[in-house]
């Protein structure tokens, strides 16, 4: 991916040809060497197929980072109702991959998912759209029915074992659906409340039959890795962070937008190379490398390889590969109220330590912000961080405590300077006449 | 120390609306005695056909109730429960799960303006107050903040009828109603759908 001056040079996967007019039909798609590893892959067996998967390294892209072919490989075999499900629910702020994926070229994510249902041996699929993607959804179905009239889905595919499925199911709007068990059970036509772990979908998933659930880009990848071989695309980023990935960059950037790039790239090179940078005369204060729920990082750590690994060891994650860059225009407090607020209000409510903590960091960063707070405020708010963290049944607690953690422990000094600077202009805290200091 | 109560005896203000106590817990409507209109039936009966358990087609059931009658009306939530032989209580405990439907009545154009932290880092708050501001009073607009709406590239944004627009500037806003309410197209050359990828090298 790098030329001879070690320039990035364009070698795009997802992205080659994204925006020719009409790739959204099946003719252009195919005219672009769409299905053809579908139909390679069909002519393979199954453990072919899956072996492909799991030479090529590739991690799940919805924010776990779980191994994609070992996933698949967890589905028990047998002749019993097995399940796909495609995680369309992107719904974590600062992400909008999937989006333009399924917008401009849902042919990929059907021919990905046909592939990677007859690894697993599933034979019913579903797409869960996030409820708000309506013209999404609407060119979705088009390119469904598309593969369906072209002998792509159904009984028997083109002369194969292998039949399936696929029904694109919307949703109505609520974050929690995005958590792989919430899902299921929004799937099903309940409530989205995540369940208890294990069992693991792979086991008992929807209708309670082995399931594998995958993100949209994931499953979008599994031609490209048929096409070049399990092998050769794990030549590709680094040797525990394989292939491309697409980043979603928002925020106080220039030129916000999605750009595939190889994993392992310095992340000063997407912040700054490909989105631009801030605007003129601004610097970067703080920035979310994987989406809202990933801890901070601080304009030092732009040098660090954008790759699972190493967000990881600086106390973060790569998560679903949204950076959202805040620059210093922006308070810390505002930032992490906002988001405090977006999690109270997306907490299903089925387990305490998520449903109060949210709610009760939500009213202490209100007083930090009105500066009725004292700095010791701050300590609660870490250590109530601390109680929510792996106490529940999903993660939606600790998406809210781990940036929130990191935003007090990282800024705590401009934390500490609002709490004054706000007493200071509401007449709190003045010294009492008389009183000795 | 005395607590000041509600009527209902309760602390919580509202917790009853949901239900009337007097009433005896209502149940799967008597497909006999209750209307349902042929394309709302139709619509729910092909969706409960795509799924092994019928169950799955309560939120597909629901959007299409909620297109009918503008918002999922006590009337509306009993149709479904007739068609799909489950409780009015089950569906109304789905519906009011999601933001999307509507368990009070709402304007028939939804205008959502993000404003989660990506596009209020540009913005958002800003455009919301402009756009409550530019359909004041009009009942016919259901403008509401809605959290992240997957489109940080064109933030600040807003979801329109189902149509993503952006980036938005304030005086968009009196643009939108306008349009709205003489039925054009939303800022055409604002739609997503026309935008191209930011990705320089996926432009061959």
């Amino acid at each position: 991916m790098r030329g001879p001056g070690g320039e990035i040079v364009s070698d795009k996967l997802l992205f080659k040809d994204i925006d020719e007019p009409g790739l959204a039909t099946i003719d252009v798609y195919k005219r672009r060497g769409g299905y053809q590893s579908l139909e390679r892959a069909l002519k393979c067996s199954r453990e072919e197929v899956l072996q492909n998967l799991m030479d090529s390294g590739l991690r799940g892209r919805g924010g776990a980072g779980f191994a994609m072919g070992r996933k698949a490989s967890f589905l028990p075999r047998g002749t019993m109702d097995k399940y796909l499900v495609c995680n369309a629910d992107e719904s974590e702020p600062g992400t909008f991959k999937d989006r333009e994926l399924m917008q401009k070229s849902p042919h990929m994510l059907v021919e990905g998912m046909i592939i990677a249902a007859y690894a697993a041996d599933a034979n019913r699929s579903f797409i869960y759209i996030r409820g708000e993607y309506q013209q999404q959804a609407e060119i979705l179905e088009r390119a469904i029915q598309e593969a369906r009239d072209a002998g792509y889905l159904g009984e028997r595919i083109l002369g194969s074992d292998h039949s399936l499925s696929l029904v694109l199911h919307r949703g109505a709007g609520a974050y929690i659906c995005g958590e792989e068990t919430g899902l299921l059970d929004s799937l099903e036509g309940k409530r989205g409340n995540p369940r208890l772990k294990p069992p693991f979908p792979a086991n008992q998933g929807l209708y309670q039959g082995p399931t594998l659930i995958n993100n949209v880009e994931t499953l979008a990848t599994v031609p490209h890795i048929i096409r070049m071989g399990g092998g050769e695309y794990a030549k590709l980023g680094t040797e525990t962070s394989t292939g491309t990935k697409l980043v979603s960059v928002s925020g106080n950037v220039q030129r916000p937008g999605n750009y595939e790039i190889e994993l392992g790239i310095p992340s000063r090179e997407i912040v700054y190379g490909l989105a631009g940078g801030p605007e003129r005369g601004r610097e970067i204060k703080l920035w979310f490398p994987g989406g809202s729920s990933s801890p901070v990082l601080t304009p030092a750590e732009l040098d660090l390889p954008y790759d699972f690994d190493s967000m990881a060891k600086a106390g973060s994650m790569l998560g679903s590969g949204a950076i959202i860059v805040v620059d210093d225009s922006v308070s810390v407090v505002d930032v992490a109220l906002k988001l405090a607020k977006f999690y109270r209000h997306e907490s299903c409510g089925k387990c305490t330590p998520c449903r109060e903590g949210t709610n009760w960091t939500v009213k202490m960063l209100q007083r930090v912000e009105s500066g009725e707070a004292t700095p010791m405020d701050l300590d609660i708010i870490a250590s109530v961080q601390q109680q929510i963290m792996g106490n529940c049944l999903c993660v939606l607690g600790d998406a809210m405590a781990m940036p929130v953690a990191s935003m007090v422990s990282k800024f705590r000094g401009e934390f500490e300077a609002h709490i004054e600077a706000r007493r200071a202009a509401t007449g709190l805290g003045a010294p009492l006449a008389g009183v000795g200091v | 120390m005395s607590v000041a109560r509600y009527d209902h005896g309760s602390r919580i203000p509202g917790w009853d609306d949901a239900v009337d106590l007097s009433k005896d817990p209502a149940e799967v409507p008597d497909p006999a005695t209750m209307p349902v209109p042929a394309e709302l039936r139709a619509a729910i009966e092909a969706a409960m056909a795509k799924y092994p358990d019928f169950r799955s087609a309560a939120i597909p059931a629901l959007h299409a109730a909620q297109d009918l009658h503008g918002w999922c009306s006590p009337e509306a939530i009993e149709q479904v429960a007739c068609v799909m032989r489950l409780t009015p209580a089950y569906l109304t405990a789905v519906a009011t799960f999601y933001d999307m439907f509507a368990t009070q009545p709402v304007g028939r154009h939804a205008v959502y303006v993000c404003t989660n932290i990506s596009c209020s880092l540009r913005g958002a708050d800003a455009l919301h107050s402009a756009m409550q501001e530019a359909a004041a009073d009009d009942p016919d607009f259901n403008v509401r903040a809605f959290e992240c709406l997957g489109a940080c590239d064109i933030a600040p944004m807003a979801s329109v009828n189902g149509v993503y627009v952006g980036p938005l500037e304030v005086s968009d806003a009196e643009t939108i109603v306008a349009q709205l309410r003489a039925g054009e197209d939303v800022l055409p050359e604002k739609q997503l759908l026309r935008r191209a990828c930011a990705d320089p090298g996926a432009r061959s």
